[in-house]
């Protein structure tokens, strides 16, 4: 029986992205659906009823969402590059940060760049906080996976082109070289690793779009 | 090792269960969570100073979901508690994240206050009726056998007569199904002798209420 694998994903959407990424990186092909957020396609809607989101696999008919669940499926079911650590206790370390970045981090730099201004000092003072213990976590190492990028890698994504967005697009810089060298560096290579380069949105686009979702209308 | 946990903590009963279904030996400390944190639990869970805190070998493991799996993963010989099929497990893991994320994090139906109250209501309501859909006939989340899913969410049913009182509304009336099934994994000893006696959390909740000027 032949494989059918389809993503249904947004082009702006970091979420997205990882799934293409690991994708990639098991050198897995698939169809891959573009969504307009703002008219939903049916078959969307059909496959996630819930919250109707993207990123969406379908995997022989079979939907599945969520895009911690999605990295966790494409690991287990297709052999060759490993993004989760084989070691029970590294995976449990792994979960944490990814889950820290999705459930702490990126609401926290949200808030810095495009939250009221009456909190902004508070808000970026707070993600400035978090980004130190991701800063911290990192050590000496050159992706969060070691020597090649992992599942922490891939879910900090939105670290690498969309945090640049959201500081060009907002005027609020978090993430510079002087406080943060070793995830500026990381940054970098993260973007440049091969599977990442060719998933990544042209920057300037993503910047107008992320502006115009998230910023404050003309006055 | 060590379990460092809170007597009517959710997240804390969810580690019990695991290790129970697995019948681990371990220590478990509680914290004064109304008091003072001990420098075992600052050191161990530096971000988030919360509990569960499972201290394995020394090393710690934060987050109760992400401590369950740990523990399917090591004593991965007996009693598993995630599916063998990677498209079940990734259903279980989908199903255990939406309780972590619609009803773990909004307890305002305890602890607000007229709209906000409501609103908490009425959102908890919504999220049981999704649950009451996805549970279905099945006995179990995971179908057949108890599992990961059903862990996630069983450790509410002790706080469930609390819901009501607060909440206004019945249980049984809305949502059928998972009060049969709520009764069907309390006949299991690893989540009767984890869960608390709901009694004690009504009064814990009425406490608490107090604390927070709401009584």
């Amino acid at each position: 029986m032949a494989e059918e694998l389809s993503l249904l994903g947004m082009w702006a959407s970091p979420f997205s992205c990882r799934v293409k990424i690991a994708l990639k990186l098991k050198v897995v092909q698939y169809k891959y659906v573009e969504e307009d957020l703002f008219n939903k396609s049916p078959l969307l809607l059909k496959y996630n009823p819930i919250d109707k989101k993207v990123p969406v696999l379908v995997h022989n008919g079979n939907p599945l969402l969520e895009s911690l669940v999605i990295l966790e499926y494409i690991d287990e079911t297709w052999q060759g590059y490993p993004i989760f650590p084989k070691d029970p206790y590294e995976r449990a370390v792994a979960r944490f940060w990814a889950k820290f970045i999705d459930d702490k981090l990126l609401p926290a730099i949200r808030r810095a760049c495009w939250g009221e201004e009456k909190g902004r000092e508070k808000a970026v003072e707070e993600a400035t906080e978090l980004l130190q213990l991701l800063e911290m976590e990192l050590k000496e190492k050159r992706f969060f996976g070691g020597e090649t990028i992992g599942l922490v890698d891939i879910v900090a994504d939105t670290l690498s082109l969309w945090l640049t967005s959201f500081e060009e697009g907002s005027g609020v810089e978090l993430m510079t070289r002087e406080k943060f060298p070793k995830l500026s560096k990381w940054s970098h290579e993260f973007a440049s690793t091969s599977a990442v380069k060719e998933n990544l949105p042209p920057k300037d686009e993503l910047t107008v779009f992320l502006k115009s979702l998230f910023g404050k209308p003309a006055k | 090792m060590i379990l460092l946990d809170y007597w009517v903590s959710v997240f804390g009963m969810r580690v019990r269960i695991a290790l129970a279904e697995k019948e681990i030996k371990y220590e478990s400390r509680e914290e004064d969570l109304l008091g003072n944190k001990s420098d075992l639990l600052l050191k161990m869970n530096p971000i988030y100073k919360k509990i569960p805190v499972l201290i394995h070998n020394g090393k710690p493991v934060c987050e109760s979901l992400i401590i369950v799996q740990y523990i399917d993963e090591i004593w991965n010989d007996r009693s598993p508690l995630l599916p063998s099929d990677p498209y079940q497990r990734a259903q279980a893991r989908f199903w255990a994240d939406f309780v972590d994320k619609k009803v773990a994090p909004r307890p305002g139906v305890l602890w607000g206050k007229g709209e906000e109250q409501e609103a908490a209501r009425n959102e908890f309501l919504e999220t049981f009726k999704i649950l009451e859909g996805e549970l279905g006939d099945k006995p179990y989340f995971g179908g057949e056998t108890f599992g990961f899913v059903d862990i996630s969410l069983v450790t509410f049913a002790c706080w469930f007569h609390a819901f009501e009182t607060f909440g206004k509304f019945s249980m049984k009336a809305e949502f059928p199904k998972i009060t049969e099934w709520a009764k069907r994994c309390m006949q299991r000893e690893s989540v009767a002798k984890s869960l608390q006696d709901p009694q004690k959390v009504d009064e814990f909740v009425v406490e608490y209420r107090k604390r927070l000027g709401l009584e």
